[in-house]
């Protein structure tokens, strides 16, 4: 069977060329990165390229990455590294609606430790206001934490904005940059952040792997305390073969990512395009607001995303819906509930998104084989009546 | 396309290995239905070190790791369906209702009728599949001269699990097989470990799923959110108070309350919800031959009010029980059974299902 893989902003599959750096990590260059003799030296070395590849992704210096087990650890790291760090200053910290699970959970988990905090909204097209984040600053917000991409419908937000602000109250400031990194251009020197998370496995890493940018002079707790590793920012001995991975990922994104991006850009028009000459009644969400150029997330009326994402992936294509059965029961995405969706219209959406290694052909062949399955699954829907 | 529905027990497995064996296109579902993380109205709330252990705990009550592994194994499509909301209105929530009016209810037969047959098939229908197969022991068959589709017991008759699906309709029917109608259960774990399932021998579960450790009783208050004080008067049969009772909904017709004034074992005869009283009484007493039945469902014939004079048939009236020899007939728009000689325990809330031989005529729920 033929199988397209259009679910990128979950994973990437991981590029040969990261394979082959990784195998050599894994056969030969064992070494303990810590250890004093040549085997450890050549480890560390080469996390030291990787490290390199990763700053110049995001134009930061090398000794402001650490490196993590991946976009979650990062995530968490940030966001209570500060909180413990400045906890004597003020428990006071704002979030987004449409954070990742990997932020908001976090958040939560600190409301109940007695932190405060403020829930900004976000516009019917999924974008935050830069300017209630600054109606929302008070003398104790240590923290402001706002994503860059959103990973379910791509909306890019107003980071540059966010972080004058940030900037001019002095208060930190984080953003989750897991979608947006090697997808759209990012300069943590342009967007004034002082955290930024990082994961390899979507940008055709492995998985396991990620960094967190920490901006020089940034006070933060560390999540794991041991021998001291990544400056004493993270301890435990490193992820040598997926650090190696992220690290070539890294290297290839920055080198290709604008080309890259142009024809993924291109697809991803192409397929919303087809879609709705084909389709009636879809809604591309968030379509006015600025975009990832590879996500696209749509909303079929009349039809139930799982029964979508099956029949698809029958099909060979994967996909996936905005009403994720994560912790075991049915419920709309935050995220599409955070737009203005009601649980039905979230139930019916899908997220294609695609990556560099997407061809025209993956896209034809949903455009052939969608427009069937909708039409099954409104044949049997009792509110479907074709006008 | 068929859609096995796999528990990630033996049978459901069995019934997938078949139909791949017999060349059919096959997907495999299971169905998410209940979320043993959640709490309860009734249940204490928790401290932090509670909600720790409740979130190692796993979210479902089917065995779905079980199914996918057995899906992984023979290399079809597996899908597991969230199915919470539609599993709460038509089984948990119509459970705990009965058992506090008194009755005994039969949650599987539910599912059954309501989960698996109705909303599983339809969301079957969703993803191309036309037909869904269970591991049920029982066989479907089409009667030309009847021009119906019939439900027959399993052939192995220890195992029959045609009492459970009375409530199919002639759609569903044509709809389902069961791959497993024709064996036994242990043929089933021969095939199975000839398949190489990594579940063959796994036992099986009696207990209703989502109770789950718990007691009925305990369930059925956490659920309501009623706590334990539901105590009320346990009466002897000329109305005089003879104890207390814990809450209606931990009785059950037949079963055996004590020992009454002459020496004699009493039993709860009845269960009487209005006045929140339990009459009991000698076995002798238990032994009725007649009861009302309520949302009967007719497989093999038409329709009850169509034929002319009483249906004759075999009732059985739980599920482990001799079916014995009864009329059926309508009277004043209800269905009457009267059987041929007195049973023991009648019990509102269970099901009565009438056969001849091993078909399947129909079936309804006890009323009183
Ligand atoms: C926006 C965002 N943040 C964080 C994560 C978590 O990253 P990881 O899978 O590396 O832990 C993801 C991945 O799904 C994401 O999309």
């Amino acid at each position: 069977m033929r199988r397209v893989y259009l679910d990128s902003n979950a994973t990437t599959p991981v590029r040969p060329e990261v394979v082959a750096a990784m195998m050599s990590v894994l056969t030969e260059h064992f070494g303990n990165p810590s250890s004093i003799h040549w085997f450890g030296q050549h480890a560390k070395s080469m996390i030291d390229d990787a490290r390199q590849h990763v700053a110049r992704l995001i134009n930061a210096e090398v000794s402001e990455i650490v490196f993590t087990s991946g976009g979650t650890e990062a995530d968490n790291f940030a966001i209570r590294g500060i909180a413990e760090s400045q906890k004597a200053k003020g428990r006071h910290i704002i979030t987004s609606k449409i954070e990742h699970h990997a932020v908001l959970h976090t958040c939560q988990d600190l409301e109940k430790q007695g932190y405060e905090v403020t829930w900004i909204p976000v516009s019917r097209d999924g974008v935050v206001d830069a300017s209630s984040v600054r109606r929302a600053l008070r003398p104790d917000t240590i923290l402001i934490t706002i994503m860059h991409a959103n990973n379910e419908i791509g909306t890019v937000q107003p980071i540059e904005e966010i972080g004058r602000i940030a900037e001019e109250a002095d208060v930190y400031f984080h953003s989750d940059g897991v979608q947006s990194t090697g997808k759209i251009q990012v300069d943590v020197r342009k967007l004034k952040v002082d955290l930024y998370s990082i994961s390899s496995h979507k940008i055709h890493g492995p998985k396991g792997a990620g960094a967190l940018f920490v901006r020089k002079g940034t006070i933060l707790k560390p999540l794991l305390t041991g021998g001291g590793h990544e400056r004493n920012r993270r301890s435990g001995t490193e992820n040598v073969a997926g650090i190696i991975g992220f690290g070539q990922a890294a290297k290839m994104a920055r080198e290709s990512l604008t080309s890259d991006m142009a024809r993924v850009a291109e697809l991803r028009d192409l397929l919303e395009t087809a879609l709705k000459s084909r389709i009636e009644f879809i809604q591309v969400n968030g379509e006015n607001a600025p975009r990832l150029p590879n996500t696209t997330n749509i909303m079929v009326d009349y039809a139930e995303g799982e029964g979508l994402v099956i029949s698809l992936d029958l099909k060979g294509v994967a996909v996936s819906t905005g009403s994720a059965c994560s912790s075991g029961s049915m419920e709309p995405s935050h995220v599409l509930t955070a737009i203005g969706k009601t649980p039905d219209e979230a139930h019916g959406s899908l997220r294609l998104s695609l990556s560099a290694l997407t061809t025209r052909e993956d896209v034809e062949y949903v455009i052939e084989v969608l427009p069937g399955i909708v039409e099954r699954l409104r044949d049997l829907s009792p509110y479907y009546k074709k006008v | 396309m068929i859609a096995v529905a796999m528990s990630g027990g033996v049978d459901s497995s069995t019934a997938a290995v078949l139909l791949k064996e017999q060349g059919y296109d096959i997907v495999g579902l299971s169905m998410q239905l209940w979320n043993q993380r959640r709490r309860l109205p009734g249940e204490e709330s928790a401290s932090e070190e509670q909600e720790l252990k409740r979130s190692g705990r796993c979210c479902s009550i089917d065995d779905i790791w079980d199914a996918r592994r057995v899906a992984a194994h023979l290399d079809i499509p597996y899908y597991v369906l969230n199915l919470e909301d539609e599993f709460e209105k038509t089984v948990v929530s119509p459970f705990v209702k009965s058992y506090l009016a008194g009755e005994t209810p039969s949650p599987c037969i539910l599912c059954n009728n309501y989960v698996k047959f109705h909303h599983l098939v339809e969301r079957a229908a969703q993803i191309g599949a036309d037909t869904v197969a269970t591991g049920h022991y029982a066989r479907v068959r089409y009667d030309e001269t009847r021009g119906r589709w019939l439900l027959l017991r399993g052939k192995d008759g220890r195992k029959d699990q045609s009492y459970f699906l009375f409530g199919l309709t002639q759609e569903q029917l044509s709809k389902t097989v069961f791959p497993l109608g024709e064996l036994s259960k242990p043929e089933v774990r021969e095939i199975a470990r000839g398949a190489g399932l990594p579940t063959f021998d796994k036992p099986e579960s009696q207990e209703i799923c989502f109770v789950q450790s718990r007691s009925y009783g305990d369930f059925v208050e956490q659920y309501a959110g009623i706590g334990h004080d539901k105590s009320g008067s346990i009466v002897n049969t000329q109305g005089d108070v003879v104890g207390e009772h814990s809450g209606i909904h931990r009785y059950t017709v037949g079963q055996r309350k004590g020992i009454g004034a002459a020496g004699k074992p009493q039993y709860v005869m009845q269960i009487e919800p209005q006045l929140n009283q339990i009459v009991i009484g000698e076995d002798a007493r238990l032994h009725r031959k007649r009861f009302a039945l309520r949302d009967a469902n007719w497989i093999a014939i038409e329709d009850i009010a169509e034929m002319d004079g009483p249906l004759r048939c075999d009732v059985q009236i739980r599920n482990r029980f001799e079916p014995r020899p009864a009329a059926v007939w309508m009277e004043n728009g209800e269905v009457l059974v009267e059987f041929d000689a007195p049973q023991r325990a009648i019990t509102p809330g269970q099901a009565a299902v009438f056969y001849w031989d091993d078909v399947v005529v129909g079936g309804g729920w006890i009323k009183s």
